[in-house]
């Protein structure tokens, strides 16, 4: 296991839900409640050091549930080191994370990315609002596993 | 007339900047509201070019998302293939042969020259400089030429195949490509006695569009747009992929994080690309170009025609196509304007079950209405020039 893991396990013991390595990559899932914390943790943190968030990616694992996810993929310059956070919402009707935007400024964009194509609410975020899809797209987001390909 | 209506109005205007406009590079609207020609605030809207490449790769084999990728950043195609096939080969756990590493590092290196030129004909043109983009197109179109040997055609390359290339290097192409990385050097001293010291270019590009290390970090930027900030990072030499570490290169890294900054460490990537064109062609081996997995690559012709099992892996790739385990990677590359990352995620069905493009241009945009506050309009213009946005990789 790496030690960014075994970090956040001494820090956050209670905030981890899974543990995931594949290929090389390890993607930590915590509870939402906590992702706020554990980012600005893994930011600060000088044996960490991730000041830099390369993407936020929003997923749809339909039909599982909880159904929506976001994974945050970092990444330390001081460390030459890539890490993954997911955090999945609680309710899959009305999905709500805090955003990370206090913690890195391109959060910014990818949040609104995430919302406008999967429909995760970010709440905190300074301007949430639909940015690829034209604003009319009322309650449409078409990275959700039940929008069709063709025909809406 | 009283003195209220000679008074100098305070009100702000609001100006559309965009969709269609030359100096946007594409289908960009900023949304600004105007002090005079100061600028209060910007708001760049995106979106006038999203297809939905995303989603379209849900619905497809893996193969079939290639030729989505070249459409990505149309001005780098190959970085783009790049991208997305070392991140499905990492999904799948597979090498490709040296020589195949060798030759996508060569096309993905010509590529960011040519890219690279693009930026500095249009971002010299938005400048008011002309004779630049003639230099800069002259020497691109010699690329186009030899892009359009390999692959046939000029822009859309959808030459790299998952687990190999779509067919070895024609006839001819080395020795053309000699050609092309003996003479480039002397070519990137016109362009330098064209701007570099050109005062009109350093009024119009010094101070402007500053960020410093912590926020060039902070926004995300990455490639040259981070290293004109004096972020030392290159993922070429820091996390090595395809074979970057076989070859010598330097880092050009600016100091005030401006226009003429990231300016100076663009030209010098051109000249750091060529050198490793020169070391790949100098050093290049012989050998297969696809790796030896009857599950990844369509076998040769005459199995498929004289043996059952050839007939079988065939009939399998073409009919249901590469399926991968069932996981999750993220793979990111430097591409010419900057990390280039796709995270994927395999059900283990032919299918992707889904597929994030983290383009460079997205995030490189992001900073705008920071960047551009309290400057002047014809600062943006200068702004856009030096992030080397494309459209489509911002809105995929």
């Amino acid at each position: 296991m790496d030690t960014v893991t075994e970090k956040l396990q001494t820090q956050f013991p209670e905030a981890i839900v899974d543990i995931y390595e594949f290929r090389g990559d390890t993607t930590v899932t915590v509870k939402p409640e906590k992702l706020v914390a554990v980012c600005q943790f893994l930011r600060d943190d000088p044996e960490t050091s991730f000041k830099y968030l390369s993407a936020v990616s929003g997923v749809d694992y339909y039909p599982a549930s909880p159904r929506f996810a976001a994974v945050y993929h970092l990444y330390s310059h001081q460390y030459k080191k890539r890490f993954a956070l997911k955090a999945f919402c609680a309710n899959d009707e009305v999905p709500v994370l805090p955003s990370v935007v206090p913690v890195w400024s391109t959060a910014d964009w990818h949040e609104r990315e995430a919302y406008d194509l999967v429909g995760i609410k970010f709440s905190g975020h300074p301007d949430l609002r639909r940015i690829l899809t034209p604003p009319e797209c009322e309650g449409y987001h078409p990275l959700r596993k039940d929008y069709p390909q063709e025909g809406y | 007339m009283n003195s209220a209506e000679l008074a100098p109005s305070t009100e702000t205007m609001l100006l559309n900047l965009g969709p269609q406009h030359p100096s946007t590079h594409g289908v960009l609207r900023v949304w600004l509201e105007l002090d005079g020609e100061v600028i209060v605030n910007a708001d760049p809207d995106i979106g006038y070019l999203h297809r939905g490449i995303e989603k379209m790769c849900e619905n497809r084999t893996y193969h079939q998302c290639l030729p989505l990728t070249d459409r990505l950043d149309y001005l780098a195609g190959t970085a783009n293939n790049f991208g997305f096939v070392l991140a499905v080969e990492k999904l799948l756990g597979v090498e490709v042969p040296k020589r195949a590493q060798y030759i996508r590092v060569l096309l993905a290196e010509l590529t960011r020259i040519s890219s690279h030129l693009f930026w500095l004909g249009t971002h010299g043109h938005d400048l008011g400089a002309m004779t630049p983009l003639f230099f800069a197109f002259r020497e691109r179109e010699e690329l186009m030429d030899l892009f359009e040997m390999v692959w046939g055609g000029r822009l859309f390359p959808c030459y790299l195949r998952i687990g190999g290339l779509a067919a070895d290097l024609p006839e001819g192409f080395v020795e053309k490509a000699w050609e092309f990385v003996k003479k480039f050097p002397e070519r990137i001293k016109d362009y330098h006695n064209l701007l570099t010291k050109n005062r009109i270019w350093i009024a119009r590009t010094k101070d402007v569009g500053v960020l410093t290390k912590e926020e060039a970090l902070d926004w995300g930027w990455s490639g040259p747009m981070a290293r004109g900030s004096g972020v030392d990072w290159d993922i070429r030499r820091d996390t090595p992929y395809s074979s970057y570490q076989d070859f010598d290169f330097k880092i050009p890294l600016g100091t005030n994080g401006d226009t003429y900054d990231r300016y100076l460490v663009r030209m010098e990537e051109m000249v750091q690309s060529n050198l490793i064109c020169r070391q790949v062609l100098e050093k290049l081996p012989a050998g297969d170009i696809n790796v030896n997995d009857p599950t990844v690559i369509l076998p040769p012709k005459e199995k498929v025609y004289n043996t059952i099992e050839g007939l079988i892996n065939h009939f399998l790739l073409i009919e249901r196509g590469i399926t991968p385990p069932k996981g999750e990677v993220y793979h990111a590359i430097e591409a010419p304007k900057g990390e280039l990352g796709f995270y994927i995620i395999s059900d283990g069905s032919p299918q992707p079950f889904r597929v994030k493009v983290r383009g460079p241009s997205f995030v490189n945009l992001s900073p705008t209405k920071v960047l551009a506050k309290g400057r002047l309009l014809s600062d943006l213009i200068a702004l856009i020039g030096t992030m080397d946005i494309v459209l489509a990789d911002v809105d995929r």
